[in-house]
């Protein structure tokens, strides 16, 4: 038996040690927002933060976790939905299909925590996760925006040159 | 068991042989009781009741249910798979409806409620670009003879002719008495009038619309911000196992043994089961138990004669497609062989592309409940009615006992049009009656088993008169037949067109925009024992590169400029010659650049929309290539939600581009090589270039939006490298070219 701390509740968790955290988050602990997307650190979307740091839960063991690491998965980043990640990604219409949001959202709020004004190299460094939808321009334009920016505009079409509708 | 290869051929067949559908059927829909009627059978599997479902509202029509409240939900048969498709219809129905959008809900139909209701929705497949495209008169009609229905109700109520009503928002007025009411208020009353002759509809003009033609946030995006979307591999029901599967990793190979003995103690397993001819899984308590389980376990596969197969003689075999004297379909007007033997200048190339596998973000995956007297799966699918159809084959149960319930897609691309995890789903399910079973892929599965773009090969060879016009053009493809795999009863006596979308003379859908005078188009189909389906832009991407990065090399051997080249070629085809000026002009064509950044022009056509971009790229010292900036014009016809055509192009962008940079599967002894993101590399954000898109929609017909663009994306990167290096890209991708910069 493992106790964790995950979105500040402390739960009892009877999976093998080796288990992946995500998986523990999966299907012992019952939080289904954290993703699988390649069991290998390459996609991010399985991202949570603990102890306020983005990590890639399928490649951390429940063996590595500390009762005393505080876990945060996507639903606990906000009791309302309204980090300031989660309000612009809103505005700005990021996901597509949705499937890869969750991580991209932990990773922009990590990264937002260490670094509030991030310029566009930052946001480059930083948000390293895959989307096959393709909505990295839009990502971009969010993270600034709940930084505190303007929207740079990318994200929309250009208007019409056709008929006037 | 079946091969687990349901054909495209079989998945209308089944179903549409059942329900005769009537055009009137669509529109009319059965007014429903008010409440009940209607609990059973929408997406509701996650627990809502029959007493929350009455409450739901009235059923005006099949397509609209309105509540008390003014809540209008607005049914949904095609699949959201980010797509954005479900906002644009729903635009499209509240465009004719004229309710309040703020008010508007949306509710998935499921492949057994249309069934049952004669397919009153219509077809629920959504590949190949069509959501809107071809369901747009339809769902329009709904939402107009529901409007119609509703302001009767009104009239009726008050005593009043309908026409002198007037309705906005949801609310009807009528002036001449200043009284008001709302959809609200008389959808109970407007269920039980007739439905409208569909004559009588008249359907609003896009230069009247006022929701749709609008940029307008989705309406599916709350959930997908805090974690609590249900996608299919979230799905949770009562008494649920969970399975990990295993397929012989080799194609055509078969499941010989395993030793389950060595892994019945381990944590959570229940069983280990064959699944079909050729798979074995671990089922558990926990996915992760049962993944953990299968990779312990010892399995002996028979490879049978693919074992040997690799990458280079499947090469081999596409490279004598190129010169052999059969082919297997053609495109021709006078005489190219002629023409190109008398020319002043011959121009020749060969290219290539590799297998791609759709890596959709969520994995395969498949819920499934067999009962004795239901059978029932919870999926994510391009093809609910489909599946549907393949739930029935491998249960054997009738259809009407079977269901599908259609979880938003986490990634499609093409890929989930195909029913292969159903009947793997449904097997391993039957051996635990009654138990709903999810069936999970590892990525490594979903690498090592998709239906992947086919591998192709292109020669191409220009004539050019002495003046530095094209005269003449021949172009060869030869390759792997999507038809092959998925539909070989579409090719009829050895001829399969299919693999030259984009190159077709005829207009409408994927029409070739140059006139030449002198052409032959020819297609070899030269197969292999990998599987191959529909991957997002299809035939559309290779094809595209094909003519549009050999167009930049006889344009050069011409000594004309790429964009002049082009256009003269283009007189009989405005459509693409506006769409291909508007990129060349936002695209800044012809005006100075940085040092350093060089810029290529491509257009081309597909899924009944027209496309064409700009790519500016700069190669650094090291030979690393930057794509910073892409300029993507298309004229889909009618715009029903810019915004989302702009996030559609956004995506097509990254895709192509990954499949430019990256994409490439190969085969070693008779299997997939690139079996996670370590070897199959995905673009990441920081290289996502600054994307500009132009919509010229023309409002004379009605085009795709999800896939048109991308095949403009690999050509207008690769011409512009060309134009920085004087060095045409020939085979992709570029992760296996050195780039250096002229």
């Amino acid at each position: 038996m493992a106790k964790l701390n995950i979105n500040g509740k402390i739960r009892d968790v009877q999976a093998e040690p080796g288990t992946p955290l995500l998986w523990v988050l999966r299907e012992w602990v019952g939080l289904t927002g954290t993703k699988y997307g390649c069991g290998i650190a390459q996609c991010g979307a399985c991202s949570v933060h603990i102890n306020g740091e983005v990590q890639r839960s399928c490649s951390i063991k429940l063996s590595e976790v500390k009762a005393a690491d505080k876990i945060v998965t996507i639903e606990g980043l906000s009791p309302t939905s309204s980090h300031p990640v989660q309000k612009a990604w809103a505005v700005v219409d990021v996901p597509q299909c949705g499937y890869c949001q969750s991580g991209q959202i932990m990773a922009a709020a990590a990264l937002l925590k260490k670094n509030p004004k991030p310029s566009d190299a930052d946001i480059d460094a930083a948000m390293t996760n895959i989307c096959r939808c393709g909505t990295y321009q839009r990502i971009r334009t969010a993270v600034h925006m709940a930084a505190g920016g303007a929207p740079n505009g990318n994200s929309s079409a250009i208007p019409s040159t056709g008929k006037k509708v | 068991m079946k091969n687990f290869n349901q054909t495209e051929n079989s998945i209308h067949t089944v179903v549409s042989n059942k329900i005769r559908l009537s055009r009137r059927g669509f529109i009319v829909g059965s007014a429903a009781v008010a409440g009940g009627g209607l609990a059973l059978g929408f997406n509701v599997p996650f627990g809502m009741d029959e007493a929350a479902a009455q409450a739901a509202g009235t059923e005006v029509n099949a397509w609209i249910v309105i509540k008390p409240d003014d809540t209008c939900t607005i049914r949904i048969a095609r699949t959201e798979m980010g797509q954005g498709t479900r906002t644009g219809l729903a635009m499209l129905v509240a465009e004719e409806l004229e309710c309040d959008w703020k008010k508007v809900a949306t509710e998935q139909v499921t492949a057994g409620t249309n069934l049952a209701r004669k397919r009153v929705w219509g077809e629920m497949g959504t590949g190949g670009s069509r959501g809107i495209r071809t369901s747009h008169d339809y769902v329009r009609r709904g939402g107009a003879a529901a409007r119609m229905m509703l302001m009767q109700a009104a009239a009726d109520q008050w005593k009043v002719p309908v026409g002198e009503l007037a309705v906005s928002n949801g609310i009807i007025t009528h002036a001449a008495s200043k009284r008001t009411t709302s959809y609200g208020k008389v959808a109970a009353a407007a269920a039980k009038l007739t439905a409208p002759d569909p004559k009588s509809i008249t359907l609003k003009d896009a230069k009247d619309w006022k929701i749709a033609g609008k940029p307008t946030r989705r309406i599916d995006t709350a959930d997908k911000l805090n974690g609590s979307k249900v996608f299919g591999v979230d799905v949770k029901l009562p008494g649920m196992l969970c399975a990990a599967i295993k397929e012989c990793p080799v194609f055509g190979g078969k499941l010989t043994s395993f030793d389950d003995a060595k892994v019945a103690k381990m944590p959570g397993v229940r069983k280990v089961v064959k699944v079909g001819e050729n798979a074995v899984a671990v089922v558990a308590d926990k996915w992760w138990n049962a993944k953990a389980a299968l990779d312990a376990l010892p399995v002996v596969w028979n490879e049978a004669n693919n074992g040997a197969q690799t990458s280079a003689a499947i090469a081999e075999r596409l490279k004598e497609g190129l010169t052999a004297a059969q082919t297997n379909g053609t495109r021709q007007n006078g005489d190219a062989m002629k023409a190109i033997g008398e020319a002043a200048k011959k121009v020749e190339a060969t290219y290539s592309t590799p297998f791609l596998a759709h890596a959709t973000m969520e994995p395969m995956n498949c819920t499934a409940r067999i009962g004795t007297d239901k059978a029932e799966v919870w999926l994510p699918t391009q093809n609910a009615e489909g599946a549907l159809a393949a739930l029935a084959e491998a249960t054997g149960m009738p259809l009407e006992k079977c269901e599908v319930y259609m979880t938003d897609p986490g990634g499609g691309f093409g890929r989930r049009g195909r029913q292969d995890v159903v009947y793997q789903a449904a097997a391993i399910a039957k051996q635990f009656p009654g138990a709903p079973v999810k069936m999970i892929w590892s990525r490594e599965e979903d690498q090592a088993h998709d239906f992947y773009r086919p591998i192709s090969m292109f020669k191409g060879t220009a004539g050019l008169d002495a003046n530095g016009n094209l005269v003449a053009l021949h172009m060869r493809v030869s390759g792997q037949s999507i038809n092959a795999t998925l539909a070989p009863a579409n090719i009829v006596d050895g001829k399969d067109l299919r693999q030259l979308q984009g190159l077709y003379e005829q207009p409408g859908d994927a029409q070739l925009g140059y006139t030449v005078p002198n052409l032959l188009i020819e297609y070899a189909m030269r197969n292999s024992h990998v599987p191959v389906g529909t991957w997002r832009g299809v035939n559309t991407n290779q094809n595209g590169v094909y003519m549009e990065c050999f167009m930049d090399e006889v344009a050069k051997a011409a000594g004309k400029d790429p964009l002049e080249f082009r256009r003269a070629l283009m007189s009989k085809h405005p459509k693409h010659l506006a769409v291909l000026n508007a990129a060349a002009e936002k695209g800044d064509w012809g005006k100075p650049l940085p040092a350093g950044v060089h810029r290529g022009i491509a257009q081309f056509m597909g899924y009944g929309s027209y496309s064409a971009a700009t790519a500016e790229v700069s190669i650094d010292s090291k030979g690393k290539l930057k794509v910073h900036r892409m300029v993507l014009a298309l004229n889909c016809g009618h715009a029903v939600n810019p915004d989302q055509i702009a996030a559609q192009v956004e995506g097509s962008v990254a895709y192509g581009l990954t499949a430019t940079l990256y994409g490439e599967m190969t085969v070693d002894k008779g299997r997939i090589q690139e079996l996670n993101f370590d070897s199959y590399e995905i673009m990441r954000l920081a290289e996502m270039p600054k994307v500009e898109t132009v919509i010229v929609p023309t409002y004379d017909f009605w085009g795709g939006v999800g896939e048109p663009t991308i095949c403009v994306v690999a050509p207008a990167v690769l011409n512009a490298i060309y134009a920085a290096t004087g060095k045409p890209i020939r085979s992709l991708p570029l992760k296996n070219e050195k780039l250096v910069k002229a």
